[in-house]
């Protein structure tokens, strides 16, 4: 694979040099010796990488003036791992990972500075070794997609493959996702899959298995622990708890959702507290109100969503014509991200009555993401609720997105569509808010502080 | 013993590290360090990538072996998520490319077209993401220093580490103020043949870097890492020297330590010492009633004492390589870096330390050690004794072959300890958050438009120009005060040479004695050196008028509160008859020998307001006077 075009394709084709090969340059009185890298699309085009013997990289403009001389045909990347060959242990729980495109586990190949995903239960052994301690491994492939270019459909894909491996007999089941969008996945699974008898934990990393600071193996080792120990029978997301690497949190699917851009502790589970926790390979749980896994059972893919449902974010003097050109488009169900306790500006009531009185669907939540909607407060909200907007209690949006396709492709008409929305299917809606659950420091100040 | 360094192929070259006086490299807080307590800390591990032959590399593996947590200190307001290893590095520091830039045109290195950040595995905790970051900048420099020419072949950007606080048996502190602070690194080739040139090149980069007026002074701004071998040795990397007086005397001990080795190893050759064998045995029952109190508590501790066999290396532990450091030493260094021990018992330090020669007997047996044998052993918990002692025997294993190549840490007496093996080649692989830079022709030209004075150069100019002479102008080419010294030479008449002695000497003496110098404004130091071309005030003034001028008093009014206003030359005269007079018998005892201390008593009589020249010329002629001879 070579990235080169133009004048710099045609240069290296005429001293028929190819990537991985050995070459000298020479210009303007400099030499440099290295190993031709391929070179990303973004870069400028005229540059050629070498990368030194030193290990550095660096780019040579080839321009008039330079020489190009090939000094050694370049060798293949030596790809294999010696593969740790482990044995299945019939005391160990078997644990399915069900890959989705996240790479979970990667090594360096310092040669060349690529970074090559792990791929077989062998592969994720050498790199995490610690997961042969806990679990027989299997690895199986739904998708392979970056987590921002998940689809409804792929979700349904994703659900099959985790109740193939379950109805198979594996203990737990472990889905590798990127962290982008693992809460709209995770509130789908939630929903979709019906009679879970065994532990569904989502499970990504914030930094890249190829650095040695990566969060990727406690993550790993953690989601492990809880698809291969825990009696929760329930679709979760384990993930760091903190900024250090000590334990991980394991959220109920449809209360999770990722807070920050960067930090390893991106997962937060809001409304409510996390069903537990999980530090070297233990156990600790916060609550008992979560499904019990049994030791048999059957789970079924109730995969039906529909997919044209949009999520609004209400902002100042926004104009009716937003509602109505989603209408237009063709979307049957629109959840709105309102203000404060649900709210939206008068300029949007139009739009509002337009949708209700065309049998599309209007659910509230709020954008101050913590609290519960109630929207008999002001008159405002006693407007909306007139206007027949459904209130969607302490639910996160995405959770109530996600919830909206499923039940218009469930619910047969309007009312059933509200009442459905209302009902608490998967832990999405908490009856009580407890008061312990805003914005933790995320940091503990040291004593005196 | 004055060593033939040439005949010894001794090969020596070196890299000096250097803070840049800019923001933090891949983020905006400041390169400041902090001294209070840390406000936070954070708990981290790091674990070894797999390398294309699924090997960790041999250095990275040794850390991850230690089995080490991380304990990183910050303050919020100076440390950000970037160091925390929580958010993605920001662009590089513009700035800080420029002077490495600036750097690399001075010391006649060509720059690339184009930059790549790189991440070097480095996973002992020392940066939070398990790599630093680095840029190679320029290649091919050459600079000469006294008539020798040496290569520079690389000079590189990269962030410097976090600062190790303490260390304890499963955790490190580090604090995160120095990471990410951005480093010029120039390397030199090893084209250093005695242990002397690598100083006098590391001083010469060293000034051309302060040139450039954007590096940061002071302790810890600069270290230097010596890259060391003799022909038959190793090439050893020596991190760390601070001071450049202390790189010679680092060369020459590293020499004394390879040839020390050498002799060791054609030795217990000789001897015919195989391949040492890993059988630890556990020798507790011999100490069963010791008086050792290191191995009595880590018994009661619930630990052991566990032993080794080193087969005809009798003798060899206790060998010196370095004034103080024995070969044991060297194990010893091992055991405690790879299984967190205290140290180590050998049989040649015994008996002592409590040990008794029964104990030692028990030992040799227990072991089945016979003549010419040594044996190690470790009172400790099991795991990490065994721990300990199976890097003794890797290590004297390798001293049947020879010298390890070996990353050394610089100890403030030139010696050097283990700190880790040298890192194989290429531990590196692309920084892919961070795009190319690339270098573009005009960025070079305005580079070279403002390139500074070189300081050779510089110190000529300040001899011509100003008159200073060769130490003071030396100095004062290297100063921070070299602006101000040119302005206050052009704007007063002052003696230049005045000048500049004040700003590096006596302001220097003052903010010894505790005188907020600092709080001195330029005005200030205008009007001073005002005062003195007029005649106003005496030279020797000087000082006092500063003293003032930091606790806040004018120019004038010091001149006038304090008396300093020049004396009258008849007010002089008399005062010179005066002390001439009551020093009569000194006088006559000492005839013209009595000048000196008559000047003392006379310069702290006047207190400043005369120009000492002229007191001198007076006392003789009033000493001339009265016959003195
Ligand atoms: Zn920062």
């Amino acid at each position: 694979m070579s990235s080169y075009r133009g004048k710099v394709q045609q240069l290296l084709r005429a001293a028929s040099v190819e990537v991985g090969d050995r070459v000298r340059v020479e210009k303007a009185g400099s030499v440099y010796e290295g190993v031709l890298m391929p070179r990303t699309e973004l870069g400028d085009p005229n540059h050629i990488v070498l990368k030194l013997a030193s290990g550095y990289n660096l780019g040579i403009k080839l321009g008039k003036g330079a020489k190009l001389v090939k000094l050694e045909k370049g060798k293949p990347p030596r790809l294999g791992i010696p593969p740790l060959k482990i044995k299945r242990d019939p005391s160990k729980p078997d644990v399915s990972i069900v890959g989705t495109g996240g790479t979970i586990a990667s090594r360096v190949d310092y040669r060349t500075g690529a970074v090559y995903p792990a791929f077989t239960p062998e592969e994720i052994y050498s790199a995490v070794p610690e997961l042969a301690d806990l679990a027989n491994i299997r690895v199986i492939e739904a998708c392979n997609v970056f987590s921002e270019h998940m689809t409804p459909e792929l979700w349904v894909k994703v659900g099959k493959a985790i109740a193939k491996e379950l109805n198979a007999g594996a203990r737990g089941v472990v889905v590798a996702h990127g962290t982008d969008t693992m809460g709209y996945t995770a509130a789908a699974l939630s929903f979709m899959l019906k009679d879970l008898f065994r532990s569904v934990v989502l499970v990504g990393s914030q930094r890249s298995s190829d650095r040695p600071s990566s969060d990727a193996a406690l993550n790993l080792i953690g989601a492990v622990t809880v698809a291969g120990k825990s009696d929760i029978a329930e679709v979760c997301v384990v993930m760091h708890g903190s900024t250090e690497d000590d334990f991980c949190l394991i959220h109920r699917g449809t209360k999770v959702r990722k807070c920050h851009t960067s930090r390893r502790d991106t997962f937060q589970t809001i409304n409510d507290i996390p069903i537990g926790m999980v530090r070297g390979g233990e156990l600790k749980l916060f609550r008992d109100d979560y499904n019990r896994a049994k030791p048999k059972g059957r789970v079924k893919v109730d995969g039906k969503f529909e997919p044209r449902v949009a999520l609004l974010k209400v902002t100042p003097g926004m104009p009716s014509s937003v509602i109505e050109g989603m209408l237009k488009a063709g979307d049957k169900g629109i959840v709105l991200e309102g203000t404060g306790l649900g709210h939206v500006p008068e300029s949007l009531f139009e739009g509002i009555k337009f949708a209700v009185g065309k049998g599309v669907p209007v659910v509230m939540t709020s954008q101050c993401l913590w609290g519960r909607i109630d929207m008999k407060v002001y008159s405002t909200g006693r407007d909306l609720l007139q206007l027949g907007v459904i209130p969607a209690e302490d639910m996160l949006p995405e959770t109530a997105y996600v919830k909206l396709m499923w039940v218009l492709a469930h619910a047969k008409g309007v009312e059933e569509v509200s009442k459905l929305m209302r009902t608490n299917l998967a832990g999405e809606i908490t009856p009580r808010t407890r008061p312990d659950v805003f914005l933790k420091p995320v940091f503990s100040l040291k004593a005196g502080d | 013993m004055e060593l033939n360094y040439e005949k010894l192929g001794l090969r020596v070259g070196f890299e000096i590290h250097q803070e840049l006086d800019t923001h933090k490299l891949f983020c905006n807080c400041p390169s400041a360090l902090r001294d209070e307590e840390p406000r936070l800390e954070v708990k981290r591990r790091l674990r070894p990538t797999q390398s294309e032959l699924g090997e960790v590399d041999r250095a990275a593996l040794a850390e991850a072996l230690k089995g080490k947590g991380f304990r990183y200190q910050l303050y919020p307001d100076s440390v950000c998520l970037v160091e925390l290893d929580e958010e993605p590095p920001h662009l590089v520091n513009e700035e800080a490319v420029d002077i490495t830039l600036e750097a690399a045109l001075l010391l006649n290195a060509k720059p690339l077209d184009e930059v790549h950040t790189m991440r070097k595995i480095v996973i002992d905790g020392s940066n939070t993401c398990g790599f630093q970051r680095t840029l190679l900048i320029a290649t091919g420099g050459r600079v000469e220093v006294e008539g020798k020419s040496f290569r520079v072949p690389t000079i590189c950007l990269e962030e410097d580490a976090a600062r190790k606080m303490d260390e304890g048996v499963g955790l490190i502190d580090y604090r995160l103020d120095r990471l990410g602070i951005p480093l010029v690194e120039i390397a030199t080739g090893p084209d250093f043949f005695d242990p002397y040139t690598p100083a006098k090149a590391a001083l010469y980069i060293g000034q051309l870097l302060r040139a450039t007026g954007k590096v940061k002074r002071g302790i810890g701004t600069i270290r230097q890492d010596v890259n060391i071998s003799i022909a038959g040795g190793a090439r050893q990397e020596i991190k760390g020297v601070q001071e450049l007086a202390l790189i010679s005397t680092v060369i020459e001990r590293e020499v004394q330590r390879q040839l020390a080795l050498l002799e060791i190893r054609d030795e217990i050759r000789w001897r015919g010492a195989r391949r040492v064998v890993k059988k630890i045995i556990d020798v507790r029952r011999v100490f069963s009633k010791t008086s050792s109190g290191v191995i009595r508590s880590a018994l009661q501790a619930g630990g052991t004492v566990l032993a080794v066999k080193l087969p005809k290396f009798a003798g060899f532990l206790g060998k010196e390589l370095q004034p103080g450091r024995r070969f044991g030493t060297e194990l010893a260094d091992c055991a405690k870096l790879y299984g967190g021990v205290g140290g180590l018992f050998h049989t040649d330090e015994l008996p002592a330390y409590g040990i008794s020669q029964e104990e030692i007997n028990g030992l040799r047996r227990a072991t089945g050690a016979v003549e010419g044998d040594a044996v190690v052993f470790i009172a400790d918990a099991k795991e990490k004794a065994e721990a300990a002692l199976s890097a003794v025997v890797d290590r004297a294993n390798q001293a049947l072959g020879g010298i390890p190549e070996e990353t050394r840490r610089a100890l403030p007496d030139g010696n050097t300890e283990f700190m880790r093996p040298l890192p194989g080649a290429g531990r590196m692989y692309p920084e892919t958050d961070i795009p190319p830079i690339a270098i573009t022709p005009l960025r070079l030209r305005q580079i070279k438009a403002r390139l500074p004075e070189l300081p050779e150069k510089r110190r000529a100019r300040l001899m011509e120009k100003y008159g200073l002479g060769k130490e003071l102008a030396e100095r004062m080419s290297l100063s921070e005060n070299l602006e101000l010294f040119e302005e206050l030479a052009r704007k007063s008449k002052a003696n230049p040479t005045l000048i500049a002695t004040t700003l590096e000497e006596t302001l220097v003496s003052l903010r010894r004695e505790g005188v907020r110098v600092e709080v001195i404004q330029k005005a200030v130091l205008e009007g001073l050196f005002a005062g003195v071309a007029k005649g106003k005030l005496a030279k020797e003034a000087v000082p006092e008028v500063l003293r003032g001028a930091a606790r806040g008093v004018s120019v004038q009014t010091a001149i006038e509160k304090l008396g300093l206003a020049v004396m009258e030359k008849a007010e002089l005269r008399k005062l010179v008859r005066e002390v001439v007079a009551g020093n009569r018998e000194l006088i006559e005892r000492r005839g013209r020998a009595a000048i000196a201390p008559l000047m003392g008593i006379l310069m702290e009589r006047v207190r400043g307001r005369a120009d000492g020249k002229l007191v001198h010329q007076l006392l003789e002629r009033e000493l001339k006077k009265r016959g003195a001879k």
